[in-house]
């Protein structure tokens, strides 16, 4: 399993340090519609970055520097970040870009905390953009983020709830498309992959119906390296080309509302 | 502990069910309108007459607790819905319903457009629906008048919902401590799907939510919830302005023994025609408290409280923008053990309800007295329900007892312990199957 786990490429000298999945079992699904029992920022203003990304928010200085515009925040968001593979990837793709990835398995989230802590210790200076945090974002994504922050969301092999009476348990939605458009700036850009034929049209015909949302041309993400990560970075991903199976994009651009 | 989880799970079943009684104020003051259970009193304030409903939309009358009662902005219309998941549409010249509605859930909320095109309702899934009234709806989608979803909280109850005075923008609020502000598109059928903001600050649910403004002005909106909190809000922004504590002034007139926490859940907030006053209604608080809205300086402050009779605590607050009159109404329905001809409501009205730059502080509105009601006994009997005191405060002492706890119990989300969390988890039926 821990072979499986390519994106760790963090050098020879940090692979003791770095967590074993097989002390991190999960379940492989979460109720997105239990209530939860972790704590919840009430408003962004709450959310703790300097807990987040130490190097960026000195501790101490995070309330001072509320105000100030040059504040880096976070701009992309990993939802259902799994063991954060994505994460790692874009790391050094975006040196400077803060990322956070959002996972509702409590054990998931400590193998990705661990992860990040034990890349950081064994590549000084990289790494220190990314970091993870326990959430039900399908509840809570405005608590995480202000109106128009985040410049690019993802939705790597979400689960796929077969049932048509547990539909209303999938991350893309039109209700849920709603509150991503709202923490997403004008041109930014949200990114679903699944193996799962069906759940891609479903992502595909929610993301065509809203009014808030374009696809993106073929040759435009063709040229963007994130979309190669989609498929390559992540467990699942891998497992997907492992097994030869084929994959489902939708990757569409926020727009504002035209009437 | 297993005889504490059958115990827990009963006290909250109970809550859950529990329908405090509500009141609205026709906005022009020609009509007042009682709900308890199922049952809908109407009061003719110009005939000075009971009124009685008639129905000709072939919909069933309300079979269950009516969750929530709202007139249009010109008081043309009037909803109803609740329990039952009808929600009725009447016409108020001659109360008579002219649309049944059926929803597929419960109803938590209901709200109708300022030009009274549409009527938008909140089921129990946290999803707001939106039917066009009238024909005019001709030149939209082709549509058989059913219901479409607009937009939805994520899986929380609505507990509230407003259209903004312009009209622009609906409010809702819900139980995960969120109020959205969605904009209203001009074709609001294929759903409305732009959010104009969060406003995030409570700390527990949001129980009712009134938009506020000076004659003119810009508007704000005011919101209570299970945080003991009136809160002023610019919702253009999502910013919060002011936060009224109003557990430390309840702290200072109820007993020492009174103040456990759960029990000062703000109930509901109404605000004065001028933007000048709000009055707030707390569940174990016997009166209203005031609480002066600067506007200007955005800020919320404490004034009075009209203290009513001990045995007194309002479950709903309206007032018409003519008269001057706060209305208040007690009782509740679906509680253990009661019959239904116990649907007894009680109903006092505060005069003067208007903050008067030259009176200032000193005046102090008292509530009427049964004799000075307006319309006197006609009044109390078609909205009460009964005159009778000696039944009255029987039936009163009961929900006053099931008021203090179960106002909040109804909507806070429920917190298990560590250790009942474990002892759940232990118990799944997934897990049972294994062994």
């Amino acid at each position: 399993m821990a072979s499986g786990d390519g994106a760790n490429g963090g050098g020879g000298g940090g692979q003791g340090k770095l967590p074993r999945k097989r002390f991190y079992r999960a379940r492989a699904h979460s109720n997105p519609l239990s209530d939860s029992h972790f704590p919840i920022p009430i408003s962004p203003d709450e959310v703790d970055l300097s807990q987040h990304y130490p190097r960026y928010f000195p501790s101490g200085e995070g309330e001072a520097r509320q105000g100030d515009a040059a504040v880096p925040r976070i701009r992309f968001a990993d939802v259902g970040c799994g063991f954060g593979g994505l994460l790692v990837g874009l790391s050094t793709l975006f040196p400077d870009t803060l990322m956070i990835g959002m996972e509702l398995r409590d054990k998931v989230t400590e193998y990705v905390k661990e992860r990040i802590l034990a890349l950081r210790a064994s590549n000084p200076g990289k790494y220190d953009n990314i970091s993870v945090v326990r959430t039900n974002s399908m509840k809570y994504i405005p608590n995480y983020f202000r109106k128009a922050q985040l410049s690019k969301m993802f939705f790597l092999f979400p689960d796929p709830h077969f049932k048509e009476k547990n539909h209303r348990r999938r991350v893309i939605s039109m209700q849920l498309l709603d509150e991503y458009a709202y923490v997403m700036e004008v041109g930014g850009i949200i990114y679903t992959i699944t193996d799962v034929e069906e759940l891609g049209e479903w992502m595909r015909s929610c993301l065509e119906k809203h009014p808030l949302f374009e696809a993106i041309p073929e040759e435009e993400t063709k040229a963007d390296p994130v979309v190669k990560l989609l498929s390559t970075a992540t467990e699942e991903g891998q497992k997907v080309a492992r097994n030869g199976g084929q994959t489902f994009q939708a990757i569409f651009r926020r727009i504002s509302l035209q009437e | 502990m297993e005889d504490a989880a059958v115990e827990e799970a009963e006290v909250s079943g109970g809550a859950a069910e529990f329908a405090p009684a509500l009141v609205a104020a026709h906005p022009l003051g020609r009509s007042v309108a009682v709900a308890v259970g199922p049952e809908l009193r109407v009061f003719d304030l110009k005939a000075s007459s009971a009124v009685s409903l008639s129905d000709n939309s072939g919909g069933g009358s309300h079979s269950d607790a009516i969750r929530a009662i709202s007139f249009s902005a010109n008081g043309a219309l009037f909803a109803s819905a609740g329990d039952d998941k009808l929600v009725k549409v009447w016409k108020t010249d001659s109360w008579c319903c002219i649309r049944t509605i059926t929803s597929e859930k419960r109803v938590s909320a209901v709200a109708i457009s300022n030009d009274g095109t549409y009527v938008t309702f909140a089921d129990k899934f946290g999803v707001i629906w939106l039917v066009t009234m009238g024909e005019s709806g001709g030149e939209q989608e082709p549509t058989d008048n059913k219901p479409v979803s607009i937009f939805g909280h994520y899986c929380s109850i609505i507990t509230s919902m407003k259209f903004s005075p312009d009209g622009r923008f609906i409010a809702t609020a819900d139980r995960d401590f969120k109020i959205r502000i969605t904009s209203l598109p001009k074709k609001p059928l294929r759903g409305a799907h732009e959010i104009q903001s969060f406003c995030l600050g409570h700390t527990d649910f949001v129980s009712c939510i009134a938009f506020t403004c000076l004659s003119e002005g810009p508007s704000f909106l005011l919101s209570g919830g299970g945080d003991s909190t009136v809160r002023l809000w610019d919702y253009i922004n999502g910013c919060l302005l002011d936060t009224c504590q109003v557990r430390d002034k309840v702290g200072e007139l109820l007993e020492p023994n009174e103040t456990e926490d759960n029990n000062l859940s703000v109930a509901d907030i109404c605000p004065t025609n001028d933007g000048l006053l709000v009055a707030v209604a707390i569940q174990s608080l016997n009166g209203v408290m005031l609480l002066a809205c600067d506007l200007i300086a955005k800020k919320l402050s404490f004034l009075k409280v009209v203290t009513t009779e001990k045995c007194y605590i309002p479950t709903s607050l309206s007032s018409s923008f003519s008269a001057d009159l706060l209305w208040t109404v007690m009782g509740a329905s679906n509680m253990p053990n009661q019959a239904t001809s116990q649907l007894c409501t009680r109903l006092k009205i505060i005069p003067h309800f208007k903050k008067d730059p030259l009176a200032g502080c000193d005046h102090v509105p008292t509530v009427l007295e049964d004799s000075e009601v307006p319309h006197g006994e006609k009044l109390l009997l078609a909205l009460q329900g009964s005159l009778d005191i000696a039944k009255q405060e029987e039936v009163l002492a009961s929900v006053l007892a099931a008021l203090k706890v179960s106002m909040h119990k109804m909507l806070v989300k429920k917190h298990y312990s560590e250790e009942r969390r474990e002892q759940r988890k232990r118990g799944r039926n997934d897990k049972k199957i294994k062994k």
